[in-house]
């Protein structure tokens, strides 16, 4: 429960300052049960954390209260720096362990609609091609989404982070299905992310290459979260 | 208002290349209205007094075979929870399926109702009046039924469901959708009844959204 000192506020790419995102005395019950107890952290601009833990420890519930889609039983989840007009969702991607792709709609129409409905500019185009481009769906775009494979439509789904351009991104075990050379291009795009100034908090079991990041590991004891740490890797 | 056309856009193009729903529920209007005949013998007097009823029933009926989709696909494959982060408020969102649903099932069985009416005997000067009613009534049809797919979103075999909660919101839009159309056989044309029809989708279509944002709040916890 210690708090992470603070970095400087700097100016990035999505706003006049940086942003932090600080937890304080989480709380989160699940079904009736406790799956988050009293757990603070922050994270900064052009940092990723890393939420680690074993199965049942908590790290998707964890990511939906952060994400607003869990009401939080105690404790805060507030935004420093940032959009004061915009929830936290609002400036979040949430990748989730669904994609979120329609299989009849095709790979671009998928991406379009996505940048055209997250994000409200003149700049849908290039956003849409450097989605596309930098998960190597160009080849597929006028594809149907039904008939891609699974690893295929999950470069589809995390396509969304680049389709929007937003300061949170939170990845929900964002390496399932892909691929080493999918994990590479996951694991650039997250770099490019925390270089401008993003933040990214991410469930993940593998070891994905990552810089500047740091490390939240959540433990199971019946289902409770007894104790939580942050290392600085 | 570009999230909310590029989100009315999207629903749009995915119904017409699902295909299968309006499919099935112009299948299963076409069926229940043609059993009626079949049923009631062919007293052509006794058919053409209960045809406006017949359709408005066997209309309810069909339309609420593709309720469930409104929300069920997004909320299987996440789409719905992205929604929910978007720029538009809950509310917009389902303002948004509603309204694609009203024009993807609602519009086109309103239309099919007067071909449907031949084989009930129906008046002559009847048909313009129900092609009216029926534009004007659909709307709270969808609308109200968002309401009850947001409510069922999770419930396992939800359609049974949805049919107990959704039709008796129904009620009214029946009958004065009915009365409407019987109001204007008579001396009288269109009276109060298609009056009170349209103030009713009014109604659903400024207070379902509400309702149905409501309901998925709850369920996407």
């Amino acid at each position: 429960m210690r708090r992470i000192a603070t970095q400087p506020l700097q100016p990035t790419i999505f706003g006049v300052t940086a942003v932090q995102l600080i937890a304080e005395q989480l709380v989160i019950n699940r079904g009736g049960r406790t799956i988050i107890e009293g757990l603070s952290f922050a994270v900064s601009s052009g940092e990723a954390m890393l939420l680690t833990g074993p199965n049942g420890a908590g790290k998707t519930t964890l990511l939906r209260g952060l994400a607003g889609f869990l009401p939080l039983q105690f404790g805060s989840v507030r935004l420093d720096g940032g959009d004061p007009d915009k929830s936290i969702s609002e400036q979040a991607h949430v990748i989730g362990h669904a994609n979120a792709v329609k299989p009849t709609l095709t790979v671009r129409e998928n991406v379009v609609f996505w940048a055209r409905y997250l994000m409200d500019d003149d700049e849908v185009d290039s956003r849409v091609a450097r989605a596309l481009t930098h998960f190597q769906l160009d080849d597929l775009e006028d594809y149907p989404a039904g008939y891609l494979s699974a690893g295929q439509k999950r470069r589809l789904g995390l396509a969304r982070v680049l389709a929007a351009i937003r300061p949170i991104w939170l990845l929900d075990e964002p390496t399932v299905s892909l691929d080493t050379v999918s994990v590479g291009l996951l694991a650039a795009a997250v770099n490019d992310h925390t270089k401008n100034g993003g933040m990214v908090i991410a469930a993940t079991h593998l070891p994905l290459g990552l810089e500047r990041t740091k490390q939240l590991q959540l433990t199971a004891s019946s289902a409770r979260m007894e104790s939580s740490q942050e290392i600085h890797l | 208002m570009k999230a909310f056309l590029s989100l009315l856009t999207r629903d749009l193009r995915l119904a017409a290349r699902d295909g299968g729903a309006l499919g099935t529920a112009f299948g299963f209007f076409l069926i229940v209205v043609a059993l009626m005949p079949l049923g009631l013998g062919p007293d052509l007097n006794l058919l053409s007094r209960i045809a406006a009823g017949i359709l408005w029933i066997a209309l309810l009926l069909a339309a609420l075979l593709s309720l469930g989709r409104i929300f069920e696909t997004d909320h299987d494959d996440g789409t719905l929870e992205v929604l929910a982060t978007g720029p538009l408020p809950l509310e917009l969102v389902t303002t948004a399926k509603a309204l694609a649903h009203w024009i993807s099932t609602g519009i086109p069985l309103a239309l099919l109702a007067p071909l449907l009416g031949i084989l009930l005997n129906l008046e002559l000067k009847a048909y313009p009046v129900l092609i009216a009613t029926m534009l004007a009534g659909t709307p709270a049809v969808s609308f109200l039924g968002a309401i009850g797919a947001a409510l069922t979103l999770k419930a396992r075999r939800g359609g049974l469901l949805l049919a107990l909660v959704v039709l008796p919101l129904y009620v009214p839009t029946l009958i004065f959708g009915i009365a409407a159309v019987s109001a204007a056989a008579g001396p009288d044309g269109l009276t109060a009844s298609f009056l009170i029809l349209s103030a009713i989708s009014l109604a659903a279509v400024a207070l379902g959204p509400w309702a149905a944002a409501a309901a998925l709040r709850i369920q996407m916890q």
